[in-house]
């Protein structure tokens, strides 16, 4: 493993200081509230969260490739349980599922590792997809045969292909940006991240029109627009840690959020489908691995092949 | 007496077999009505699947996992060397007689004598694993005269959910998926109630737990909070 590059270590302090005030804000409001209040609770859940997460997510990154792939491979193992745990799946789809979390996913987090672009962009959508129906048809169960594949499918795509993608950013090779490919995924995440924070907190400040009540109750129009537009300043603002320029950094940072914005409102369509509120209950105060993954999820895949397609020599 | 080595590698076994049960189902235990703290109890739970004393196991804080002993088929963890040393060195299991005939000891009498050493109880009171389509099978009144026997003992419904699912009868791999073990509110069993209104009772007590989620597609969409 080498040294870290110093950038990374100046994006890991600032995110640090950052929750270090978080954290004193959320201490002096539980302090000064007069009875124990859900919001503010909510909010220190959500900071110790926070906390967890960006500790993990710096030692993956400082880990490097290694550290990244299996950090992200774990994030798609406990995606991929909570999504399982929502299908109705039946007996005869167990050797499907079965082969879906102890072969696909390692194999194609194997591939990211080693940098295959050529298979681990098509071994999910073309090798999964064709051979799991195939396992699952030998049983010979055909009740409600295609909704059991496509969401088998659904939960590989989303949970595994998609997330993969992060750690794929590794491989992508920018003149004049070696060594520094952690830096993507940074950006991503922190864009990502910010964008979702943003929007609460300008949807809580201004939020008074609806955007999708059907599907989001809480997420407004001025919440969207004001989070997307600052997540886009931040990430223009970050655009000294990419190979990007300022706008080009923001236009990218628009795709994430935009992307992010609207992956939420398919994976909240899913969970209500589902009859949940959240996919799991394994981060407090953040529901499960899904609810902290969803806006990622959709935009990990399409930064990635917009970077590779513009900037990457491979 | 276990002798220390054996003891040793149960405990480590032990370990290896909870850290397992919660990479393959992420338990959470539900408190619900009742409190994780120290006291004898009988918890009593459905069966669906030889994991769910691990399952109930798992999520007990570890104080309290120590001194509880799952009660389990001696047909079955006697069965192989594996099954005998998972039984009665790492679960510490009290492990019956479920054959009516020629038995050489009486179940009832054997729990009674764990309980009178301070142990807490995990019991499956169906007997055997559910495999029919209903969620719960008539209780054994193997419940009630245990409840008869120490009556001074509170019984505590635990409704273990998903657990079928990881692993359906006859398969060997497990699926990961979420499972939950939801504890309710402690029952006894009054002076005046008979077998079947007890059991009855209990059987009641436990299926109020179980998550109505069993069956997403049936809710109605309406009935989630945002």
């Amino acid at each position: 493993m080498s040294m870290p590059h110093p950038d990374l270590l100046i994006v890991l302090a600032g995110i640090v200081a950052v929750l270090i005030v978080a954290s004193a804000i959320g201490y002096a409001l539980q302090r000064a509230a007069p009875e124990p209040n859900a919001v503010i609770e909510n909010l220190n859940d959500r900071i110790q969260a926070w906390w967890v997460m960006v500790i993990l997510m710096g030692l993956a990154l400082i880990g490097g490739k290694t550290g990244v792939t299996l950090l992200f491979g774990f994030c798609s193992f406990a995606a991929l349980r909570e999504f399982a745990t929502l299908t109705d799946t039946r007996r005869a789809d167990h050797w499907a599922l079965a082969a879906a979390f102890f072969v696909v996913l390692p194999v194609q987090y194997y591939l990211i590792w080693i940098s295959w672009y050529g298979l681990y962009s098509i071994f999910i959508p073309v090798y999964a997809f064709l051979l799991l129906p195939i396992i699952a048809v030998l049983r010979g169960d055909t009740d409600r045969f295609l909704v059991r594949v496509a969401e088998v499918q659904w939960a590989l795509m989303i949970c595994v292909f998609c997330v993969s993608h992060v750690p794929a950013l590794l491989s992508l090779e920018i003149p004049g940006y070696e060594g520094r490919n952690v830096l993507l995924i940074a950006f991503l995440v922190i864009v990502v991240q910010m964008s979702d924070v943003l929007q609460y907190v300008w949807g809580k400040l201004l939020g008074r029109t609806k955007i999708a009540p059907k599907l989001s109750p809480s997420k407004t129009v001025e919440g969207f627009v004001g989070g997307a537009l600052s997540a886009t300043a931040v990430g223009a603002a970050l655009s000294w840690m990419t190979p990007f320029t300022p706008l080009q950094a923001a236009l990218l940072s628009l795709v994430i959020v935009l992307m992010g914005f609207f992956g939420g409102l398919v994976m909240s369509a899913i969970k209500r489908d589902r009859g949940v509120k959240d996919w799991g209950n394994l981060i407090a105060g953040h529901g499960g691995f899904i609810d902290r993954l969803d806006s990622v999820v959709f935009s990990a895949p399409i930064f990635f092949h917009v970077v590779r397609y513009f900037w990457s020599a491979v | 007496m276990l002798s220390g080595g054996r003891l040793l590698v149960g405990r480590i076994v032990g370990f290896a077999i909870l850290l397992f049960a919660r990479f393959i189902t992420a338990v959470r235990g539900r408190w619900d009505g009742i409190a994780p703290v120290d006291g004898q109890r009988i918890y009593f739970a459905n069966h669906a699947s030889h994991g769910d004393f691990i399952l109930i196991w798992t999520v007990l804080p570890p104080r309290m996992r120590r001194q509880t002993q799952p009660v389990a088929g001696a047909d079955y963890w006697l069965k192989t060397g594996m099954r005998r040393f998972i039984g009665r060195d790492v679960f510490n299991a009290v492990l019956i007689d479920r054959e009516r005939e020629n038995r050489k000891a009486d179940p009832v009498a054997q729990m009674v004598e764990a309980l009178d050493k301070g142990s807490s109880l995990i019991v499956f009171p169906e007997g055997t694993r559910n495999q029919t389509a209903e969620p719960l099978q008539p209780f054994k009144s193997g419940l009630y005269h245990l409840a008869r026997a120490r009556p001074d003992i509170d019984l505590v419904p635990a409704w273990i959910d998903n657990l079928n699912r990881v692993m359906p009868k006859g398969e060997f791999v497990p699926i990961p998926l979420i499972c939950t073990v939801t504890f309710g509110a402690p029952l006894r069993v009054a002076e005046t109630e008979t077998k079947q209104e007890f059991l009855a009772k209990a059987e009641a007590a436990l299926l109020a737990l179980s998550p109505k989620t069993i069956e997403p597609n049936i809710i109605a969409p309406k009935a989630i909070a945002s």
